[in-house]
């Protein structure tokens, strides 16, 4: 047969080689089948490390705010909130004090009515939740104003 | 004009790249997988839907944790309210996947507005938070053309945000809806029960910020883990049993109207 017939397959050879010496360099070593098979397994192994490595921002440890913050912690923990973490209303706290030196404080509504909003469903434990009608209590007024966000007792309120 | 030259051209990359990966998966990496080392840990999750009171506090906390833009109508874990009423009516919503929680009567219908229920027109009301199953036998990773997307040998499915390229075919393939596209870093995202924290001994961000115990996490090849002990004892569903997945998060007081 005459040469020109076999040049196209010179560079489908010469093609499939440079693919693959690109890929060798291209895909990381640590890629392969790593767990029970390769149609779930299949990965690179790095990037487990890489999700462990990402930043925690919660602690979600009320004894750690008991002793800068020990009034509130006192009050909490006493009240029906003590269920309630601190980070839950005033954001995440990890390296607080140090960043961020303050947290959130917020004032809203929104952040009490999360739970009080009357919801009358008798399939959840929403409704043993005292429930307020927004538009009707005291609309307009921080709820902080009457309650203490920390120690929220309807005694002396009727 | 495509002369033949190009052609040639074309038809050779196109060749290239199938034979360039047979040589790549090799037999002895299909047939025979490394042996891992005995790994006693498969992370599960139960969703106690009576305990649920929609205060939203684990959309929020999960959010922040796991830096999901906060104002973008996007999330890993959501929380869904069912009302049904007497007449036999389903109506549901997850107004910005219950980040602020639930702090009115009426269902978000999207475009057609609000719903006014009344409350003695309620049958049955409840919510239903909802978060990545953890797939024993995922959709998702089976459809991913390039391997960003796995199962790890504690059975949490993770993305590899370097590899994935953004197709979206794995979003399609959930059945759970429970990908998304990341607007920052342009891949696939999804839970992945914190794979930072539960590997560092701490639970999950939602498990830990709901004040109500209705989230749990555990290890089911633990016999003495409280969430075995749900898993085996009480009565449990999972959702969309029939799709073959073998979902990992367990649902206690599940309802036929749950989708
Ligand atoms: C090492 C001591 C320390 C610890 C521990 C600590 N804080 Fe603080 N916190 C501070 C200091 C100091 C400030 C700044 C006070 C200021 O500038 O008025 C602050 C400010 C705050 C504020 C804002 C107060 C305001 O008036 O704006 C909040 C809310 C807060 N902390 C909550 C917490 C919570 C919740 C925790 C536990 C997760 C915690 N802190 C743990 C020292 C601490
Ligand atoms: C239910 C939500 C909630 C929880 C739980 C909560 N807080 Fe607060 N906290 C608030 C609100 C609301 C305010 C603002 C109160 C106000 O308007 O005076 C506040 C204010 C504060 C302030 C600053 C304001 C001041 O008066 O000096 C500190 C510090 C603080 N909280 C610490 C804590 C700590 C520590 C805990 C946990 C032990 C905690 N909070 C738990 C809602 C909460
Ligand atoms: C995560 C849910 C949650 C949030 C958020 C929350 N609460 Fe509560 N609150 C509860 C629970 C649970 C109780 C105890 C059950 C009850 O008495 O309703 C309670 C009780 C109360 C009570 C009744 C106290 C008593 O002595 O019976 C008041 C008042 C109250 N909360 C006010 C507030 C205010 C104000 C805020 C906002 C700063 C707030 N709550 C935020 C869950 C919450
Ligand atoms: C102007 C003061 C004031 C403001 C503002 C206020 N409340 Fe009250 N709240 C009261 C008083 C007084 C009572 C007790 C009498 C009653 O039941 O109405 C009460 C009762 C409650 C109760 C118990 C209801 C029950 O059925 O036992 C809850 C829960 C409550 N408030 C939550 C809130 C929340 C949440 C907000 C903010 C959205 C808020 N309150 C704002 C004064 C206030």
């Amino acid at each position: 047969m005459k040469n020109y017939v076999f040049r196209p397959l010179y560079v489908i050879i010469g093609l499939v080689i440079a693919v693959l010496i690109f890929r060798e360099f291209y895909v990381p070593k640590d890629f392969g089948t790593h767990g029970e098979s390769y149609m779930y397994g299949w990965h690179r192994k790095g990037n487990e490390e890489e999700w462990k490595a990402f930043k925690v921002k919660y602690r979600f440890d009320n004894e750690y705010c008991k002793d800068c913050h020990s009034d509130k912690y006192e009050s909490l923990m006493q009240a029906p909130h003590a269920i309630i973490k601190c980070e839950n209303c005033h954001g995440p706290a990890l390296d607080h004090p140090s960043d961020p030196p303050k947290l959130v404080v917020d004032k809203g509504r929104g952040l009490c009515l999360r739970c009080h909003s009357s919801l009358p469903y008798p399939q959840s434990d929403r409704i043993n939740i005292r429930g307020i009608d927004p538009d009707k209590h005291n609309p307009d007024m921080e709820c902080s104003m009457c309650h203490n966000p920390h120690k929220p007792s309807l005694e002396g309120l009727k | 004009m495509i002369t033949r030259r190009d052609l040639i051209k074309v038809s050779i990359a196109g060749a290239a790249v199938p034979l360039a990966s047979a040589k790549i998966i090799s037999a002895a990496d299909t047939l025979f997988p490394e042996r891992f080392e005995k790994q006693n840990i498969r992370w599960v999750f139960i969703v106690d839907t009576k305990k649920c009171v929609g205060c939203g506090m684990c959309v929020k906390a999960c959010k922040d944790e796991n830096e999901v833009p906060y104002d973008a109508n996007i999330t890993r874990t959501w929380v869904e309210r069912y009302v049904l009423t007497k007449d036999g009516q389903v109506f549901a919503d997850s107004p910005k996947g219950a980040r602020d929680g639930f702090t009115g009567k009426k269902i978000d219908r999207g475009e057609k507005g609000f719903h006014d229920i009344k409350d003695e027109e309620i049958q049955k009301a409840f919510f239903v938070p909802k978060l990545c199953n953890q797939c024993e036998s995922p959709p998702c990773v089976q459809v991913c053309p390039v391997g960003a997307t796995y199962k790890t040998e504690d059975g949490v499915v993770l993305v590899d945000r370097k590899w994935c390229i953004g197709c979206g075919y794995c979003i399609m393939a959930c059945p759970y809806g429970v990908r998304f596209f990341h607007p920052v870093h342009r891949v696939a995202e999804k839970c992945n029960f914190c794979y930072h924290r539960i590997t560092k001994g701490m639970k999950t961000a939602c498990v830990e910020a709901c004040p109500f115990d209705a989230r749990m996490i555990g290890n089911i090849k633990d016999p003495d883990d409280p969430v075995t002990k749900i898993i085996q004892n009480e009565r449990i569903a999972v959702l969309k049993e029939e799709y073959g997945t073998n979902p990992q998060v367990y649902y206690l007081g599940m309802s036929k109207e749950v989708r």
